[in-house]
């Protein structure tokens, strides 16, 4: 901010006369626009290092996942080593051991470092003596975070069937993302399959019929649709529509992802209808005037017409709508039911990923296999919703140009 | 400069000397389990009257992420519903070199929660484990009407989740089709509005739904939660609400303040929160 005021103000005495906005002085650049302009470009450029960096951070955290390097099942199998090697051991080997940094080893003493690695064994001995009573379970030899046992089915001690299973706070902790996959899809597509018409109905409306007074009203009202939290819309489908369509469709679960779906597609009208209206919108005078004079109707004008020359800002607008449903977490946490279950029913409660991942990261231990798996998930949302974005942005720029050249 | 800035300013001024002050000593940091933090809350209110130079600050989040500041060191006492887990154990060696020390601060029943209009009024804790477990679908199957049984259950963060899977499912896997729900508050809406639902979670009462009663085998009488069966530990599905602190910092005011606590006016904060006072030959071992 105190750039921009000494932009205004030069550094020397105004002359007598003041010229309006110095442009008298012509077109040399003053060191302070020059300054300003690249902090600009600069500021620009951070968002786009930012997406980078997120999708660095992200995805690095899911790599041992993405490259099949993490093992659970070796994780299980804990080393145990008596007070005598450990006191055998050179420093180096014992913050190996303890798994320190440099800096956090070096805080303690050597000898008090070596009582807490013998203590940190003498808790998993008393661990070992406890847990030999567990149950036996054939799986626990199984690397659970395994490419195989990620996606495919598998039937696991206790089950009837090969099944897809998420439950990552288990004795085998089993991480089949399918369920998660199949929920977040099932809950979009409604979304979208709901908005679409409604938005679409609107855009139509509003740029082709509605007249200017009216335009004025109904836009901005579609567009503070995208300005209502989340959560609330979240609460509004767990108290009311929950209920609404229940007594509707009389569902066996109240909460599932036909409810979620609904509410998600609420909360993607204005994104889908912003980019359609403005599609419409740019569509050449000529094009529907041209129409009119061989007689045809507004509607035929509208539907025959100025549809099919947007229609690839429609698709655009699908694409992002899509993008934006898939990545939203509040409604669907509050109104899914969040049972991770394989069915394609639409009536079954269903967990997303994004609702999984906001659920569970919480508590996860930081760097576990639950806390990669999340990541891994994570990734993925970043990624389609990603590509989603450049593919709408795309399709649209071509657009507008295409329609600016031709009018 | 605009009045709105200047009041920035100044609450920006504010803030900056206020957060040392907090900081100060004679600042208890609890964190933890979201299932205690009332309670919690409840002891700083009352331990302020009695010793109105400490301040206590109460952060919630779930056990495991009070285990978590503990092992960094940002808070002196860890709030848990469940007991601590042996990689945080060792989290906590790495830390600071010793193993945690364990307080049990008082009992929890969990209840079963049924809608108000079933007829089921009791379960064993077999039953019950089917019906989590994915073997029982119906409520015909355990006395009640002809309808399938909706199973609400709590994410797996909670406290609550992991202490239900050990006690009633015997560590095995909840049934695919339990829906998850954040918080008792709203297992207890979502029962009130399923007429067929059935949840867990703490020992509450709310609008539109009921406590079953437990039988602790198919052949004992049913179990009602109230606080003179859990704390004598006839109702079956009971648990410890512990404090986890560092040896280190007990000497000080962590420690008074765990004494009061586990102490006759801490425990009588507890029954009034609605918790199960310690036993008074079970307390601290």
């Amino acid at each position: 901010m105190s750039d921009a005021d000494s932009v205004t103000t030069p550094p020397s005495p105004p002359p007598a006369k003041p010229p309006w906005h110095d442009l008298a002085r012509g077109r040399v650049a003053r060191p302070g626009e020059w300054l300003v302009e690249k902090g600009i470009f600069a500021v620009s450029l951070t968002a786009i290092v930012m997406i980078l960096l997120i999708f660095v951070f992200v995805g690095r955290e899911a790599l041992p996942i993405l490259l099949g390097q993490a093992d659970s099942a070796a994780a299980r199998v804990q080393r145990i080593l008596p007070p005598e090697d450990v006191d055998r051991m050179t420093p180096s080997e014992l913050r190996a051991a303890l798994g320190l940094s440099r800096r956090k080893f070096a805080a303690r003493s050597l000898e008090e470092q070596k009582a807490a690695l013998k203590e940190i064994y003498a808790v998993r001995a008393e661990a070992d003596r406890n847990g030999a009573e567990a149950i036996p379970d054939k799986d626990s030899e199984v690397n659970t975070v395994g490419w195989r046992y990620l996606i495919r089915p598998h039937q696991w001690t206790g089950y009837s069937r090969p099944e897809f299973i998420w439950q990552p706070v288990s004795q085998i902790q089993k991480f089949n993302v399918v369920p998660l996959l199949v929920g977040s899809l099932k809950v979009t597509l409604v979304a979208v399959l709901f908005a679409l018409p409604l938005a679409l109905g609107a855009a139509l409306y509003v740029s082709q019929f509605a007249s200017r007074r009216l335009r004025a009203w109904i836009k901005p009202a579609i567009e503070m649709l995208a300005g209502i939290p989340s959560v609330v819309l979240g609460f509004f489908a767990l108290f009311v529509l929950a209920a609404a369509l229940e007594s509707v469709f009389a569902f066996q679960s109240r909460l599932n992802a036909f409810v979620a779906g609904i509410a998600l597609g609420v909360a993607i009208i204005p994104v889908i209808f912003a980019l359609a209206e403005e599609a419409l919108s740019a569509v050449p005078r000529g094009y529907l005037e041209g129409a009119l004079a061989v007689g045809a109707s507004r509607w035929q004008a509208a539907w025959g017409v100025a549809l099919p020359a947007a229609w690839p800002g429609v698709f655009a607008a699908v694409v992002l709508g899509f993008g934006r449903a898939l990545g939203e977490t509040m409604i669907v946490l509050m109104a899914s039911g969040n049972a991770a279950i394989l069915s394609w029913s639409l009536f079954d409660s269903s967990r997303t990923v994004t609702a999984t991942i906001a659920a569970e990261l919480g508590e996860v231990v930081f760097g576990g296999h639950h806390y990669r798996v999340l990541f891994l998930l994570g990734t993925l949302v970043l990624a389609v919703s990603f590509v989603a974005n450049l593919v709408a942005d795309g399709v649209m720029n071509r657009l507008r140009r295409r329609l600016a050249s031709s009018s | 400069m605009t009045p709105g800035r200047l009041l920035t300013l100044g609450a920006l001024v504010g803030l900056l000397t206020a957060v040392p002050s907090l900081a100060r000593a004679g600042t208890l940091n609890l964190k933890g389990s979201d299932t205690m933090v009332i309670l919690a809350q409840r002891w700083a209110v009352e331990y302020a009257k009695l010793r109105p130079t400490t301040r206590i600050q109460i952060t919630g989040g779930g056990s495991g992420v009070g285990f978590a500041a503990l092992q960094n060191g940002t808070m002196d006492l860890a709030l848990a519903s469940r007991p601590i887990r042996l990689a945080e154990i060792e989290g906590c060696i790495r830390a600071f070199g010793r193993r945690p020390r364990e307080h049990r601060v008082a009992l929890d029943g969990l209840a079963i929660y049924v809608n108000e209009a079933n007829p089921v009024e009791a379960l064993s804790l077999d039953q019950l484990e089917g019906i989590f477990r994915g073997r029982l679908n119906n409520w015909a199957a355990v006395g009640g009407v002809d309808a399938p049984i909706v199973r609400f259950g709590r994410e797996s963060s909670s406290g609550s989740y992991e202490f239900f899977k050990r006690r009633v499912l015997g560590g095995r896997d909840f049934a695919v089709r339990t829906q998850s729900v954040s918080g008792t508050a709203a297992i207890l809406q979502v029962v009130a509005r399923e007429p067929h639902g059935i949840g867990y979670g703490g020992v509450a009462y709310g609008a539109g739904t009921r406590h079953l009663r437990i039988r602790p085998t198919p052949d004992e009488p049913a179990i009602e939660p109230t606080e003179e069966t859990i704390l004598d530990r006839r109702y079956p599905i009971w648990r410890y609400l512990y404090i986890y602190a560092n040896p280190a910092v007990e000497t000080g005011e962590a420690g008074d303040f765990l004494r009061w606590v586990t102490g006759p006016q801490g425990q009588e904060v507890v029954r009034e929160v609605g918790y199960c006072p310690l036993p008074p030959e079970g307390s601290n071992p």
